[in-house]
C-alpha cells in the first residue's frame, strides 16, 4: 500500500483519537503541573438575616487582575504530585523516620488519602478480575451444556446483572445488607452475632463492594466465553473423547487453550474497568471504610470549591498506574504479534 | 347526589384558588428570561411556581439536589445558562469566587421596594442575594418515650447521652440517637456545629490558617464519639435522608435535625401515629459551658447571574422578587420553611429554628475556604469517629489535608 492510500485510510481515526484522547490527556497533564493564583483577601463586613459580622473575602478585582495575566495558574511542576493529597513525598519521608517497625510504618501510609485509596482500587482489581473470569467461564460452559429449549431464557436471566445500570444495582445490595436487610439478617443468623452490620466493618464493606463487583462485571465475561464456545472444534472435542478423555479434561486441554486469546481480552478489559471503580462506593456510602482513585478524583471535584489542579494530578496518577497494571498483558500482546 | 355536587363544588373552588394563587401577575410583569437552578425540597418548588407564573417571563427551571455541581458551570457562560441560582451561606462562595453573580444594588433601587432589608445578603456593602427562608438543626425528640421514663427533655448534649442511656437501659430502645453522621458533607457539619458549640474558632483571625488541633476540637471529637455509642452501628452511612427514615420507623428517639424536614416528619406520611404524633421540635442542644448552642444557622436565598443582559437581568429579579412576596404564603406553603418573608405565622414544625435563632446561635461561616475545611473534615474524620486513631492523630490529618487544598487553590502561601 502507498503511504498516502494508508494515511489517508487512518487520517479519519487519528483525528479522532487525538481530538478525544490526545488533548484531553495533555490539558490533563498541563493542568495538574499548576495551581490556582494566590488569592487576595482582604476583611470586609457582611451582612444577612441573622446580623453582621466582620469575615474574609477574596478581592474580585485583584483576582482578576491576577487570572487575566496568567490563565492558567501559577507554574507549581510536581508539588501537586508529591503534596499530602497525591504521593505526599514529605509525609512519608517522615513516617519512614519515625515509625518503629514495618507496620507502624504501614499504618501511617495507609492514613495518607491517596495510598489508602490506591490499595483499595489494587485490591479490588486483582480480586475482582480473576474472580470474574473464572464465574464467568463456569457459567458459559454450564449455559452451553444445557438443554437447547432453557438456553435462551437461561442467557438472558445470566446477563441481567450486567443490564442493571450500576448505581442501582449497588443500592438494591446496600439496602439488602443492612443490618434490617435479607442478607444483613441471614448474616447474623448464620453467624449468631445479633450485632453483625456490614456497614459498620470496614472488611466486610471491602468484601461486599467485591461481592458487587463481581456480580456485576461476570456475565460480561460470560458472554465472551460463550460466544468464543459456539467456535471450539467439535472433531478435536470427539477425537478427545475416544481417547478417553473426561469432562474435565476436555475442558481443560480442548476449550480452554481454543478461548485463551478471548480471556486475555476480557483481562484487558476487567483490569481497566476494575481500577476505575467508582459508582458502588456512591451507592454504599463507603467512603468511611474504601476509597478508590476515581472516588477520590470525584470528591475533589464535588466539594464546594473544586479542586482541579488536584483532580487532574489524581487523574495522571491513574493512567500512569493502569498502564503499569495493564503492561504484562501488553508485552504478551506485542511478543504474540512479533511470533506470529 | 347532593354529596356529589358539594364535592364538585369543592374541587371548583379549590381548583379556581389554585389557579388564582399561580396565575396571578398582578404586580408583576416583565420582559426577559427566567432560568432557575435550585435545590429540590417543597419551599423551593412552591418559590419556582410562583416566579415562573410572572407574566411576560419565558421561565424555565431546574430544581435537583445536585444543583450545586450545576450551577456553577451553567452560569460560567456568556450569556449564563441560569439566571439565577438558589444557594445557601455555603454554597454562595463558590459563585462568588467565581464571580458570576452580580451585585443586587440597582436592581433593589429600582425594582426592590418589597424587600425587606433583613432578607439582603451583603458582602462588603454591596447585596450579593435575597434570603427567603432560614434553617438550622435543632433537637427532635419523642415526647411519649421521654415520658414514660420520667425524664426531661435535654438541653445539653451531657443530658442527651444521659437520657440515652436511661432508654438503652429500659430496654425501650437499643440505639436511641440518630444522626446525620455519614462520612462526607454530613459528619463535617456535625463537627461545625459540636466545634462551634464548644467555642471554637476555625482560623486564626484573619488569615486562611487552620486552628482545629486544639482542646476544643478534641472535646467536640470526644462527644460526637461518645454519641455514636449510641447510634445505629452503621452510624457512617446515614445521611439527613436515611436518619429521617430511622426516625419515621421508630428507631430513635433523640436526634439533631434540620428544621426543613421537621414538617416532613411531623405529617402522617410514612409513620405510624405512635411516631408521628410524638414527635417534638425544640431548642437546638449545648455542649460544654460555652453557652452558644451547637449548632449553624443557615439561609436560603436567590442570586442573579452576571453574564446575562440587564434586561433578563431585571426580568428574573422582577420574577424571583415576586416568586418570594407574601403572595407566596398560603396554608399550603406556611409550615414549608421558616420564611423571612412579612405575614409569616411560625407554625409548630418551625419551633426548632426560631429557638435556634433566638439562643444566640452562630451562621455557618461565608468565608472563601471554609468549603476546603469542610471536604477535608469530611475526608479525615471517620478513622477517628471507627476508633482507628487518637483525636488529635484525626485534628491534625484535617489540618494537613486542609493545608495541602488551601496551597493548592492559592489561600495559604506555603
Amino acid at each position: 500500500m502507498k503511504h498516502s492510500t494508508f494515511f489517508t485510510f487512518v487520517f479519519p481515526s487519528l483525528l479522532a483519537m487525538t481530538l478525544l484522547i490526545v488533548l484531553p490527556v495533555a490539558s490533563v497533564v498541563t493542568q495538574s503541573l499548576y495551581a490556582q493564583h494566590e488569592q487576595v483577601i482582604e476583611t470586609v463586613q457582611n451582612c444577612g438575616p441573622f446580623g453582621c459580622s466582620d469575615e474574609v473575602s477574596v478581592n474580585q478585582e485583584a483576582t482578576k487582575a491576577l487570572r487575566d495575566a496568567e490563565p492558567l495558574g501559577r507554574f507549581v511542576g510536581l508539588d501537586n504530585y508529591l503534596n499530602r493529597g497525591h504521593l505526599a513525598a514529605g509525609e512519608v519521608a517522615e513516617a519512614w523516620r519515625a515509625s518503629d517497625g514495618i507496620g507502624d510504618f504501614w499504618n501511617k501510609l495507609m492514613n495518607l488519602p491517596f495510598y489508602s485509596a490506591i490499595i483499595f482500587t489494587i485490591t479490588f482489581t486483582l480480586i475482582v478480575t480473576p474472580l470474574t473470569i473464572i464465574l464467568g467461564f463456569a457459567i458459559a460452559v454450564a449455559v452451553n451444556s444445557a438443554n437447547r429449549t432453557i438456553r435462551g431464557p437461561l442467557i438472558f436471566v445470566s446477563l441481567l446483572p450486567f443490564i442493571i445500570t450500576p448505581l442501582v444495582g449497588s443500592l438494591v445490595l446496600f439496602w439488602m445488607v443492612d443490618a434490617r436487610g435479607v442478607l444483613g439478617q441471614a448474616l447474623q443468623w448464620l453467624t449468631a452475632n445479633p450485632d453483625l452490620s456490614v456497614k459498620a466493618s470496614t472488611p466486610l464493606m471491602w468484601a461486599m463492594l467485591m461481592v458487587y463487583g463481581i456480580w456485576h462485571a461476570a456475565p460480561f465475561a460470560f458472554v465472551v466465553f460463550y460466544a468464543g464456545l459456539q467456535t471450539v472444534n467439535q472433531d478435536t472435542n470427539e477425537a478427545a473423547m475416544i481417547d478417553g478423555a473426561n469432562r474435565w479434561q476436555r475442558v481443560r486441554y480442548v476449550t480452554i487453550p481454543h478461548i485463551m486469546p478471548l480471556v486475555t481480552f476480557v483481562t484487558l478489559i476487567q483490569l481497566m474497568d476494575n481500577f476505575r471503580v467508582f459508582e458502588p462506593l456512591v451507592s454504599f456510602n463507603a467512603a468511611a471504610h474504601a476509597q478508590s482513585l476515581s472516588y477520590y478524583i470525584y470528591s475533589d471535584l464535588g466539594g464546594e470549591t473544586r479542586l482541579l489542579n488536584s483532580a487532574a494530578a489524581t487523574s495522571v496518577l491513574t493512567i500512569i498506574c493502569i498502564g503499569i497494571l495493564l503492561s504484562p498483558v501488553l508485552v504478551r500482546t506485542w511478543r504474540d504479534f512479533k511470533g506470529a | 347526589m347532593t354529596k356529589m355536587t358539594k364535592l364538585m363544588g369543592a374541587t371548583a373552588v379549590a381548583l379556581t384558588m389554585g389557579s388564582a394563587a399561580f396565575a396571578d401577575g398582578h404586580g408583576c410583569a416583565a420582559e426577559g428570561r427566567l432560568s432557575i437552578i435550585g435545590n429540590e425540597f417543597p419551599a423551593i418548588q412552591s418559590i419556582a411556581a410562583l416566579a415562573s407564573a410572572c407574566e411576560g417571563v419565558a421561565a424555565e427551571a431546574n430544581l435537583t439536589a445536585d444543583h450545586q455541581t450545576l450551577n456553577l458551570a451553567g452560569m460560567s457562560g456568556n450569556p449564563a445558562e441560569y439566571t439565577t441560582a438558589v444557594v445557601a451561606n455555603s454554597s454562595i462562595i463558590a459563585l462568588i469566587n467565581e464571580d458570576v453573580i452580580r451585585p443586587l444594588d440597582g436592581l433593589i433601587a429600582e425594582h426592590g421596594s418589597a424587600l425587606s432589608p433583613s432578607q439582603l445578603i451583603t458582602v462588603d456593602g454591596k447585596v450579593m442575594a435575597v434570603a427567603f427562608m432560614a434553617n438550622a438543626q435543632t433537637l427532635m425528640y419523642r415526647e411519649d418515650v421521654l415520658n414514660d421514663l420520667g425524664l426531661d427533655i435535654p438541653t445539653s448534649y451531657e443530658e442527651m447521652l444521659t437520657a440515652a442511656e436511661a432508654i438503652r437501659a429500659a430496654g425501650v430502645i437499643e440505639n436511641p440517637i440518630g444522626g446525620a453522621y455519614a462520612a462526607g458533607w454530613n459528619l463535617a457539619q456535625e463537627f461545625t456545629n459540636m466545634y462551634l458549640g464548644t467555642g471554637g474558632e476555625f482560623f486564626e483571625s484573619g488569615t486562611a490558617k487552620v486552628a482545629i488541633n486544639n482542646a476544643a476540637g478534641v472535646e467536640a471529637l470526644e462527644m460526637m464519639k461518645a454519641l455514636s455509642a449510641y447510634m445505629n452501628p452503621d452510624f457512617l452511612t446515614h445521611d439527613s435522608n436515611a436518619t429521617s427514615a430511622e426516625w419515621e420507623a421508630g428507631n430513635v428517639a433523640l436526634m439533631n435535625m434540620w428544621g426543613s424536614r421537621s414538617q416532613v416528619l411531623m405529617d402522617a406520611e410514612g409513620s405510624t401515629p405512635e411516631v408521628y404524633e410524638n414527635t417534638r421540635i425544640t431548642a437546638p442542644l449545648t455542649v460544654g459551658d460555652s453557652g452558644v448552642p451547637a449548632t449553624t444557622l443557615w439561609w436560603d436565598g436567590w442570586t442573579v447571574a452576571k453574564n446575562i443582559s440587564d434586561e433578563d437581568a431585571a426580568a428574573t429579579f422582577i420574577a424571583m422578587a415576586h416568586g418570594v412576596s407574601p403572595t407566596l404564603l398560603n396554608d399550603e406553603t406556611m409550615n414549608q420553611a421558616v420564611w423571612l418573608i412579612d405575614g409569616f405565622e411560625p407554625q409548630a414544625a418551625n419551633e426548632g429554628v426560631l429557638a435556634a435563632v433566638a439562643a444566640g446561635s452562630k451562621p455557618y461561616p461565608m468565608i472563601p475556604f471554609q468549603g476546603l475545611l469542610h471536604t477535608a473534615l469530611g475526608n479525615e474524620l471517620s478513622d477517628f469517629m471507627q476508633g482507628n486513631e487518637s483525636a488529635e492523630q484525626a485534628l491534625a490529618d484535617v489540618e494537613a489535608a486542609y493545608t495541602a487544598a488551601a496551597v493548592e487553590s492559592g489561600f495559604v502561601a506555603e
